[in-house]
């Protein structure tokens, strides 16, 4: 009795079935990964961002700014962080990235606005992202024509017929076009490093593993400090010339402005290299395989994508995916990269989140060279 | 045997898991000294080779190996000691001279290119130098190895099970290199499956289980296991040999084991007298002459022994 091709492919497919299950891996991938992006793209992301942080910047005291500062708290775009009265005090929480957007209310607004002469009302946006800023400006618009609708009564009513009574003034800050590739390019420099550090070195420490030379490597004087270093060393050239391609097409094919040092990018760009090669260690030392490994990488690439502000707004997810981002190191780095470039930040400016970055290469780093052992078992 | 023990290790034990899978074992090899290490499959043999070159630091015991305490001087032993793994460890998507340079730049070798066209030209691969390691046949990778290993001229070899796998004619090309090695001083732990492999060495440690079993030179083995041992040879009445009555003689009593060879039947047990009484139903028809017993009879023997030994253990 020889088997119909039903029971091969029957045989086949029990091996199949017992070596899937048998994979944690693969299941964790099946069932996690689903789970995952629903999570992100269902409730993580939103491509029309609420509860935006703004700063109010009032230089006038009078019933209008006060009914205005109180319709653009009102609204579920913005949430009021910051109200300064020190001019200027708004641009430097823009620049360093505290809120996104500035309301200034100049000095003699309400008089101004009594006497009919049309006062400016200067929005700032950060248009770094602008995506995020779109909707949200024509809601400052509709926040401040309800506000002084209700003021401007009686007498005063003649100010709201006709044309607007204030003049809104919108200055879209670090990118005033609002070109997406101003944005992205910068952004994508995060993305191809993590993706080539964290991937490259998992699969090559593992690989060590699997084909049975990390044993050799172990049986020689050679430490695993010494091993680590050996690996990392030649992926840094690689990131370098990723560096050097994207930062070229930057200048050359996007025409993405730079307005901040360059050797203050190198040296973030440097440590993010690092410490994404440190967490690619990481990870190897948890892997078994090979398979492990890039499935492990799979998992940090996947929401460094998503939840780092590179593909969707930052300030558009709800404070856990926020929270989750704040643990990537890409989320991190994204920052530096568009503040470096596109808002021209010095040291100053770039320190805490270089900062955030050099405390994740510590604990990568003790947790790397504790993990691995220069004994095989 | 002289004092000069370059290997002195005692009560190494390793656990993994709940699991003990080497136990108190007692090791001391002299300079220059070819020892076998022999033992059935996960015994121990891989794990105790790699507590001696400190690819594994033992759960107890303590010893030296070179002089150097086996615990807290596990650099200085990975220096002067080669270790070849069981499966090949080289990297495969290196060229055979990119390997051996490797291994000449991690053990900071003068005259590195020297050394390594040297140990080329003694594999007699020089001309293929430029060939992936990865491509070659199992006989050359386990010559390849070798080399590797011996390449910063350790004064320890440990080998783990090197003839696997291998063709008789590279094996015994393989034993005369071990050989030449030893008699300039290396001392070489070798672990194997292989009988005749054992028989080449100075002297075997045997161990099951953990355990070791027995130590020695040959002779010293087979006589400390005082086995006994008949060869029977002729034919039963209906024209079929010896061997056919294995499994009939094994189960008398006084018989330790009954092995067909061919056409003939080794029988072994502990008493000679006991093994005579065992046979003689068919003494008439198969000729059954007192032979020595093969370290193979010796090692099966006490590998049952082992057995029992666990089983009575775990009750």
């Amino acid at each position: 009795m020889s088997a119909t091709p039903l029971q091969r492919i029957g045989a086949m497919v029990f091996k199949e079935v017992r070596q899937m299950l048998r994979d944690r891996g693969t299941v964790g991938m099946m069932l996690v990964m689903p789970l995952m992006q629903l999570m992100i793209f269902g409730y993580a992301i939103n491509n029309d961002p609420r509860g935006l942080p703004m700063a109010i910047e009032r230089g006038d005291n009078s019933v209008f700014a006060r009914s205005i500062d109180a319709a653009l708290r009102n609204t579920t775009y913005f949430k009021v962080t910051e109200l300064v009265e020190t001019p200027g005090a708004g641009d430097e929480l823009l620049q360093n990235g505290k809120v996104q957007f500035v309301v200034t209310i100049p000095a003699d607004f309400g008089r101004d606005l009594v006497r009919g002469r049309r006062p400016q009302l200067l929005v700032t946006a950060d248009a770094t992202d602008p995506a995020a800023t779109g909707p949200a400006l024509s809601a400052i618009g509709d926040a401040v024509g309800t506000a002084l609708g209700h003021d401007l009564i009686g007498p005063l009513a003649a100010r709201a017929a006709g044309q607007s009574p204030v003049e809104l003034v919108l200055h879209r800050s670090y990118n005033p076009e609002g070109i997406t590739s101003h944005n992205v390019v910068p952004g994508l420099l995060a993305i191809v490093l993590s993706m080539t550090m964290v991937m490259l070195t998992a699969l090559s420490v593992t690989r060590e593993v699997e084909q049975g030379t990390m044993e050799n490597l172990l049986a020689t004087p050679l430490r695993p400090f010494e091993v680590m270093v050996g690996k990392i060393v030649p992926y840094l050239g690689i990131g370098v010339v990723q560096l050097t391609v994207i930062l070229l097409a930057a200048r050359f094919l996007f025409q993405v402005p730079f307005a901040g040092p360059l050797p203050l990018l190198l040296g973030s760009t440097l440590l993010f290299m690092i410490t994404s090669l440190g967490l690619g260690f990481t990870l190897s030392t948890l892997a078994q395989s090979q398979l492990q490994a890039m499935q492990m990488s799979f998992f940090y690439i996947l929401p460094s994508v998503l939840l780092s502000g590179f593909a969707f707004p930052y300030r558009g997810m709800p404070v856990w995916a926020q929270t989750l981002a704040e643990v990537l190191p890409t989320t991190h780095f994204i920052r530096l990269v568009r503040g470096v470039m596109l808002k021209g930040w010095g040291l100053i400016d770039a320190l805490p989140e270089m900062g955030v970055l050099a405390g994740m290469l510590v604990v990568l780093g003790i947790l790397a060279v504790r993990r691995y052992q220069d004994t095989v078992a | 045997m002289t004092d000069d023990l370059v290997i002195d290790v005692r009560g190494l034990t390793k656990r993994f898991g709940g699991r003990t899978v080497v136990d108190a074992v007692d090791l001391g090899v002299a300079r220059g000294r070819i020892c076998g290490f022999l033992g059935p499959n996960g015994s121990g043999k891989t794990t105790t080779l790699r507590m001696i070159c400190g690819l594994l630091i033992p759960d107890a015991g303590e010893g030296t190996v070179l002089g150097q305490d086996l615990k807290t001087r596990r650099s200085a032993i990975k220096a002067r000691v080669g270790y070849m793994t069981q499966k090949f460890g080289l990297f495969s998507d290196l060229t055979i001279a990119e390997n051996l340079e490797f291994f000449a730049r991690v053990h900071g070798l003068p005259r590195r290119r020297e050394r390594v066209a040297e140990a080329l030209e003694k594999l007699g691969l020089a001309t293929r130098s430029d060939q992936l390691a990865g491509k070659l046949s199992g006989g050359w990778k386990q010559r390849l190895a070798l080399a590797a290993c011996v390449l910063h001229d350790p004064e320890i070899l440990l080998l783990d099970e090197p003839t696997a796998g291998v063709d008789p004619q590279a094996r015994r090309e393989f034993w005369d290199q071990i050989h030449g090695l030893a008699a300039d001083g290396m001392t070489v732990l070798v672990s194997t499956h292989y009988m005749d492999e054992a028989e080449r060495c100075h002297e075997i440690a045997y161990i099951a289980y953990g355990r070791m079993l027995a130590r020695g030179s040959i002779a010293e083995v087979v006589a400390g296991s005082g086995l006994k041992a008949l060869q029977g040879e002729g034919h039963l009445p209906d024209g079929t040999g010896a061997d056919r009555l294995a499994a009939a003689i094994e189960a008398r009593p006084g018989v330790a084991m009954a092995a067909p060879f061919g056409t003939a039947l080794h029988v072994c047990g502990p008493d000679m007298a006991a093994l005579h009484e065992a046979v003689a139903p068919w003494a008439d028809t198969i000729h059954f002459r007192e032979a020595s017993p093969s370290l193979e009879d010796v090692f099966i023997h006490l590998m049952r022994g082992a057995e029992d030994n666990s089983v009575v253990v775990h009750q």
